[in-house]
């Protein structure tokens, strides 16, 4: 304890001497919708990693119309951004907010659910448990990362468990297909009547995939499965809409090299800072937030192939 | 009179050079710490320099608080006989000593950090004198308070000293990973339970290299060492207790075939 009381005088004798900042600008997400399907609407979030300076807004959002209102496919990931969003989506369907879908349990998809706690929040049952267990961490660690821009936000897990493939709100009609492998569960919504693919972290374009909660093999049988739907257009999670399928093909490669670099690097003998430095090829090196997205990764999934790598010798 | 007793106690302030250690460093992290871990850890020696030859390498920030990776490399320092890592932030600031013997001045392993902190390696060699390098880590923090992560499971005892091992002759590596929760003693009705040394020794017995572990060093902990390429030419034996009186024996085999 000693220690810590030293560390804290220490730090609040260096924060007297700077000088005070008081004019604080003010925080706005600006949000831009941009309409990539019939009656559908994405607002496309920075490829970067969490800063203050992107304030979290990260993340892709979607939102399609329908007879009852707007359905809004993931809630953001802060109370802030959440109320620039349903203003928004507000002003722009007459019939306001019908649904929130959140497509899985990490922070930027559904930290904005406590701004809609009035409309049904539908996921899949893991991710409810999740969020129930994680959230309040993920807002506690997202505080740390994006300072302010979290002010009053609160973990609140969805409220309503999907129990079929069909979700069909005000008219229109969505598959909601149980897939999983960037998380324990995620949800990958299918716009049947413009065969529009959303498809929450499955799916990341020209940004790094990231991998907390990853099951690499399951999460490439889920590429598959979309790829095999062959849909007209892509929401990925992460990065711009996506018309050519590149953002699965682009996942896949990233999640390959990964499986290799990581089982060869245990197979060399390498610990993991050593692991973090390999020479990464250009076209994954020059994805949004590298190298610290690869450096998370050897820190989430290198643990598993080193134990596969050394034998039991007692 | 109040401000009268300030400016006395801030005049006052060099009263506590009794608590300075022998050599003041120009502390690159301006921790205010050093001094008190110069007397505390390396036993206040009159020899100490900080040396760009020391290299601690990890992530900038740690992703994971129970298992924080790091990389400490003196190679660039002769006669190497101990090197001590820890923390300046953190319940217990001594991560681990590293006594490398036959082996080179480099070792990799994984911490449970507490909070944002700097990490050091000071390096000691044969005539008694201390090199110091370092590393900041940012942290969510809470890494050191937490239960072992193997209580969740059933058969942590039957787990409990199962060594993971394996050479690679050609590079010169050796990895191990040793099963054991390395309680801190931190979290509620947990008492400490750590691995206290794993010491590495020929089939002859020959000392090859020795790690004393303090309660930071990470729930299963894994160790990468490294001796000069082709300096393997046998078995190495992994032996080692923990403070409740279990043993840890284990032999490496020798693969010269392989990478
Ligand atoms: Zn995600």
């Amino acid at each position: 304890m000693t220690l810590s009381r030293r560390a804290v005088l220490a730090t609040g004798l260096a924060a007297t001497a700077a000088p005070r900042v008081w004019a604080k600008p003010r925080l706005e997400y600006a949000l831009k919708p941009r309409q990539v399907a019939d009656g559908l609407w994405m607002l496309e979030g920075s490829t970067e990693y969490f800063t203050f300076e992107n304030g979290g807004n990260i993340v892709n959002v979607a939102f399609a119309e329908t007879d009852a209102g707007a359905v809004i496919f993931d809630s953001g990931p802060s109370r802030r951004y959440a109320e620039e969003l349903r203003k928004l989506v507000s002003e722009m369907v007459p019939r306001g907010i019908a649904a929130v879908v959140n497509s899985h349990h990490h922070p930027d998809h559904f930290l904005g659910n406590q701004v809609f706690t009035d409309k049904p929040i539908h996921a899949l049952e893991e991710t409810k448990a999740q969020v129930a267990l994680h959230g309040d961490g993920y807002a506690d660690n997202m505080y740390r990362l994006v300072g302010d821009w979290m002010r009053g936000t609160e973990a609140v897990p969805p409220n309503t468990v999907l129990s079929s493939n069909d979700l069909t709100i005000g008219g229109r009609s969505f598959s909601a297909v149980p897939l999983g492998g960037h998380t324990q569960a995620d949800l990958m919504i299918l716009d049947r009547a413009t065969g529009t693919a959303l498809t929450g972290d499955l799916a990341f374009l020209d940004r790094t995939p990231t991998t907390p909660d990853a099951d690499l093999p399951r999460w490439r049988e889920s590429l598959d499965y979309i790829a095999s739907l062959e849909p007209k257009g892509i929401v990925p999670g992460h990065g711009p809409f996506d018309t050519e399928g590149r953002s699965l093909v682009q996942t896949r490669a990233y999640l390959d090299w990964l499986d290799g670099a990581l089982t060869d690097a245990a197979e060399d003998g390498l610990d993991m800072v050593e692991a973090m430095r390999i020479d990464m090829p250009d076209e994954f090196a020059a994805l949004g937030a590298q190298p610290q997205e690869f450096e998370r990764s050897v820190s989430h999934l290198f643990g598993e192939y080193e134990r596969a790598a050394l034998p039991e010798v007692n | 009179m109040y401000k009268t007793l300030f400016a006395a106690m801030l005049i006052a302030t060099p009263a506590l050079a009794l608590d300075d250690p022998k050599v003041t460093l120009d502390d690159p992290y301006r921790t205010g710490m050093l001094g008190y871990l110069q007397k505390q850890i390396l036993d206040d020696p009159s020899q100490i320099t900080l040396d760009p030859r020391v290299k601690v390498l990890a992530p900038e920030a740690a992703e994971d608080s129970f298992h924080v990776p790091i990389t400490v490399d003196a190679r660039g320092i002769e006669n190497v006989e101990r090197i001590a890592l820890f923390v300046d932030y953190g319940p217990i600031p001594h991560i681990l000593d590293y006594y490398p013997g036959e082996a080179e001045a480099w070792l990799s392993f994984r911490f449970k950090i507490d909070q944002a902190t700097p990490v050091r390696a000071a390096v000691q060699t044969t005539d008694g004198a201390w090199y110091l390098g370092g590393t900041a880590i940012d942290a969510a923090g809470g890494g050191c308070a937490a239960p072992a992560a193997a209580y969740a499971s059933d058969d942590w005892e039957e787990r409990l000293g199962k060594v993971r091992a394996r050479m690679w002759p050609k590079t010169g590596r050796v990895r191990v990973i040793v099963d054991h929760p390395m309680d801190t003693g931190l979290a509620d009705g947990i008492p400490v339970f750590t691995i206290q040394a794993l010491d590495f020794k020929g089939l002859d017995g020959k000392k090859m290299a020795r790690i004393k572990l303090y309660e930071p060093v990470n729930e299963d902990p894994t160790f990468s060492l490294r001796f000069a390429e082709g300096a393997l030419t046998a078995p190495l034996q992994v032996s080692g207790r923990d403070n409740n009186g279990n043993e840890i024996e284990a032999t490496i085999p020798f693969n010269g075939a392989i990478r």
